[in-house]
């Protein structure tokens, strides 16, 4: 009893993006999550182009109205239109986490690699020291750096950067000392090369994938992170229009009975990250589903 | 007989171990916080008495800790010695040894971080146990749900719900400060536990499931059923039993997250404790108080961290057998 | 009356080519050693099951399934509780991962006593060591105390097979107890089963896939394949003079001390799949009598062969002796 063969998965024609979202597989709530990721890395980027007003500009005559037709989303207690500080805060609301991510990332599987590699005493060294920094709280970390060096993100994002790495660092670690133990990696250095070479045209493709999935989660984390610095007003500084930001100038408003300049860029804060925990788990799964 | 003893001694020396592993990770944790100091821009000193004028006794004693006047380990030694004997400095926004500062606002935070801890045990593993026993039914995408949103609502978010909604627009809760008196105070704190459980809710409830869907699977509960045991004594003493050893270990990474997200909803809700304490600290530039809260959290996450660790073989024996054979 | 009756068990799983069990009947009585012979697949560690209850979940159960009188189909969990342990017992294949690992051998023993049937842990205890010398471990009450993993694989059957008399079943089942044992232990645990199944009278259902084990232990033996009893007979018949071709084909391919290995002969091909279906005879695919026409059109029926209660399920099985090669 044999079944007709499947229709070939590879879709030959249409646009580009649907055909990575089938690529990316899972179901439809996969694809919507990275459908509204890649939605707002364009409102990121594109950020001032797209708000239709200034949103640093406060129309004292104007405050806390609701939804209108000047005000998609209304305005917050100065008078500032949500809808274009939602769309601007986007870009800064989302960068920050970016280079946490992209630096912790890097440095993580550098540090990973090399002690995984040289293994023996620098790698049993490289661990403790690594066990050290997770005692430390990103959140934490961020706040002393603000304390040491003043408000901002610059400071923040350097910290939290430190207070990642060590888990993008052990995962690499131990994937590399599992895959050290393989014969394709004895079989190149048998060939000479050197291991460096090994490990950026070999190791990497290999633990890739997994890193990936982890970062793409941590991107969330970060996000979290970082809005709430904003939050506590250690962060990214007004006028600079940032979602943490804007919830915390909404404080008063709340107590006023109106939440919407708050409720706005908290459920776009939820929004990114249910996204990045949804295409970050699956992409998790996937590769494990990949390698049993 | 002896073998039993065997297996005593090893367990102590195993325990002592690790103890002295502890000692040594709070050693090099509080010489970091110590020296975070000297990353600031400037010499040290000056950092610290920026924007106030303090009397020239004062002046002394900060030069003494933190000047240049001695090497480095002999200051970090000095410093060391007063922590441990509970000198943490002069607090300048609120004229008072850090030390005191820290403890009259305590209270209220370990009462925050009680009354928290105690609905994510409860909530949180008993949404992963039902989840788990209900696998695939309504029930069970209800509490898959709840763990997608709740690992993205940070505290901050679920403040301003809550306060909104249920303090503001309702007004079943107060939306300000501590209060007075025995039940004000619960009445204060259930929103700000709430906001706090959250996140780490979802986080315990995913790893409860998890585990319990794991030891469901196990042989040993199919054998357990086959002795003509009731399924709910066998859920209880085979597969809830079975799965504590990954809810334990989670909860030693929850308390640090816990304490620092203090922090916000303190502040969040106008309340007076350590986690605002570390916020106003900050902003009015105390940094002798910043230090200390630091400190206080690392060495809390890195104690409750080696707890969990010695008391892990009680929930597993096998560990302990595997931590005598080394 | 027999201690253990199953009649036509039909066991159905959603989604499925076949049926896990297809009508499967026999029978175990008190002093008899039976053995369900099959390899894996065949369904023998369901219907195995089936006699404590234990049916997989979202199953579609028709049939008889009677433990000392009591019918286990849509039992309710009372009368179920009335037979697993006290009436029916299993000893399961892998000791190591039957035993919770984070709780004392002692509880193990115990705790079906105690929380099954309200037995005082002073009285529960020394049934455990009383049972613990029955099954041979030299230092009872040390035992009581350790975890399994403290214990060798044998050792931890043992203490398996102690923990299934704890409430002095009458029928005991065997899942391929010594499969996941080394050869010598094997041999122990066999001969402790063997000695306890004569010293108490019990009836005693076998799951194994190696013929050999059960010709040599059993009274009767049953062959399984694709969800069916193909043959059943006693062991000294079923050895002498296998009538099914799937027998036939499991005899020839295990070494034996008397063949020689140059006449052995695997039987091709794989066993069919849940999510398969044949009209016809399970077997036809791969049996070399297979007549096509007579074979392929509807299952065979079991049907009295021989001598005694002999029974086989095959079209041909009438005709004089096919292929004489590799007869033994």
């Amino acid at each position: 009893m044999t079944t007709p063969p499947t229709a070939s998965l590879a879709p030959r024609s249409g646009l580009p993006v649907l055909r990575t979202l089938r690529l990316l597989g899972g179901g439809w709530l996969v694809r919507v999550s990275a459908v509204i990721l890649v939605l707002f890395v364009l409102v990121a980027a594109l950020g001032p182009l797209l708000a239709p007003q200034d949103p640093t500009f406060g129309d004292l005559e104007n405050t806390l109205v609701g939804p209108s037709a000047a005000h998609w989303l209304g305005t917050d207690q100065g008078g500032h239109d949500t809808f274009s500080a939602l769309i601007e805060g986007t870009r800064t609301s989302l960068i920050g986490p970016l280079a946490v991510v992209l630096s912790s990332t890097v440095a993580g599987i550098a540090v990973g690699l090399f002690s995984a590699w040289c293994g023996g005493w620098v790698d049993a060294a490289v661990s403790r020291v690594l066990d050290i920094l997770f005692a430390f709280p990103s959140l934490l970390l961020a706040i002393l750096a603000v304390a040491l060096f003043g408000k901002g993100i610059t400071a923040p994002v350097l910290a939290m950067a430190i207070a990642y790495m060590p888990y993008t660092a052990r995962l690499v670690r131990g994937l590399t000392v599992q895959e050290k133990t393989r014969p394709y990696i004895a079989a190149y250095q048998v060939q000479g090369h050197s291991p460096v070479f090994t490990a950026v045209r070999r190791l990497l493709p290999t633990i890739g994938p997994t890193v990936l999935a982890q970062s793409t989660v941590n991107f969330g984390y970060a996000l979290l992170d970082l809005a709430a610095l904003s939050f506590l007003g250690l962060g990214v500084q007004p006028p600079t229009p940032d979602w943490g930001a804007m919830i915390n100038q909404a404080q008063a408003a709340i107590l006023q009975g109106q939440p919407l300049s708050a409720i706005v860029p908290a459920t776009a804060i939820v929004v990114v990250v249910v996204a990045f925990n949804i295409v970050g788990e699956h992409l998790g799964d996937r590769l494990a589903g990949r390698e049993s | 007989m002896s073998a039993r003893l065997e297996t005593a001694r090893a367990v102590a020396v195993a325990a002592l171990r690790r103890l002295a592993g502890m000692a040594a990770t709070l050693l090099v944790t509080s010489f970091l916080v110590f020296s975070s100091l000297y990353l600031a821009p400037g010499d040290p000193v000056s950092f610290l008495i920026r924007g106030r004028s303090p009397d020239p006794q004062e002046l002394v004693a900060l030069r003494h800790r933190y000047g240049f006047d001695k090497p480095f380990p002999v200051r970090y030694w000095n410093w060391l010695d007063g922590v441990l004997h509970g000198d943490f400095g002069q607090s300048y926004l609120f004229h008072q040894s850090v030390a005191a500062v820290i403890w009259s606002r305590l209270p209220s935070t370990l009462l925050l971080v009680a009354v928290s801890t105690l609905m994510i045990a409860v909530v949180g593993v008993g949404a992963g146990v039902v989840g788990a026993l209900r696998r695939g039914t309504r029930t069970d995408s209800a509490v898959l749900l709840m763990v997608t949103f709740g690992a993205a609502v940070p505290s901050f978010v679920a403040a301003i719900v809550l306060r909104s909604v249920l303090g503001v627009r309702l007004g079943w809760f107060p939306t300000i400060g501590n209060g007075t008196g025995t039940l004000d105070r619960l009445h204060h704190i259930v929103l700000p536990a709430i906001a706090l459980s959250v996140t780490f809710m979802a986080l315990v409830t995913r790893v409860t499931r998890s585990a319990m869907l794991d030891e469901l699977r196990r042989e040993h509960v199919e054998v357990a059923l086959s002795r003509g045991l009731p399924r709910r004594t066998v859920v209880r003493r085979h597969v809830f039993r079975n799965a504590l050893g990954p809810v334990v270990t989670v909860s030693g990474l929850l308390v640090s997250g816990m304490l620092v997200s203090t922090a916000i909803v303190e502040t969040a809700f106008g309340m007076s404790g350590i986690g605002s304490l570390l916020v106003q600290s900050v902003d009015e530039l105390d940094f002798q108080v910043v230090q200390a809260i630091v400190l206080l959290v690392v060495a809390a996450f890195v104690v409750v961290n080696t707890l969990v660790d010695l008391l892990y073989p009680l929930i597993d024996p096998r560990v302990a057998a595997a931590g005598s054979a080394r | 009356m027999a201690l253990l009756d199953i009649t036509s068990l039909r066991v159905e799983l959603p989604g499925m080519a076949r049926p896990v069990l297809d009508g499967v009947s026999l029978t175990v009585s008190a002093g008899e050693v039976v053995a369900l012979v099959g390899e894996s697949g065949s369904g023998k560690s369901v219907t195995a099951r089936a006699a404590l209850g234990l049916f997989p979940p979202r199953a579609d159960i028709t049939g008889d399934v009677r433990v000392d009188g009591t019918g286990l189909v849509g039992a309710t969990a009372a009368e179920l509780a009335t037979v697993r342990g006290s009436k029916a017992s299993m000893i399961f294949q892998d000791p190591r991962a039957g035993i919770n690992p984070v709780r004392r051998i002692g509880d193990f023993l115990t705790e079906s006593l105690r929380l099954g049937q309200g037995w005082p842990r002073g009285r529960a205890d020394a049934r455990a060591i009383e049972l613990l010398g029955a099954v041979g471990m030299p230092d009872p009450p040390r035992h009581l105390r350790q975890y399994p993993h403290e214990l060798s694989g044998g050792m931890l059957q043992r203490v398996m097979i102690a923990g299934a008399l704890a409430a002095e079943p009458s029928l005991l089942l065997c899942d391929e107890p010594t499969t996941a044992l080394d050869v010598t232990t094997q041999a122990e645990i066999l001969a402790v089963l063997g000695r306890l199944q004569r010293e108490r009278g019990l009836g005693m259902l076998l799951i194994t896939h190696d013929v050999d084990l059960a010709a040599a232990t059993s009274d009767r033996i049953y062959v399984m394949y694709a969800g069916r009893i193909v043959e059943t007979a006693t062991a000294t018949d079923l050895f002498a003079a296998p009538r099914h071709p799937y027998t036939r084909g499991l005899l020839e391919s295990t070494p034996t001390l008397q063949g020689t290995l140059d006449r052995l002969t695997p039987v091709p091909g794989v066993p069919l799949s849940l999510h398969e279906s044949t009209p016809g005879c399970a077997f036809a695919p791969r049996c070399r009598d297979a007549r096509p026409g007579l074979c392929d059109q509807s299952p065979p029926l079991l049907e009295p062969h021989g001598s005694g209660s002999a029974q086989v399920a095959c079209f041909r099985a009438h005709e004089p002796l096919l292929t004489t090669e590799n007869e033994r």
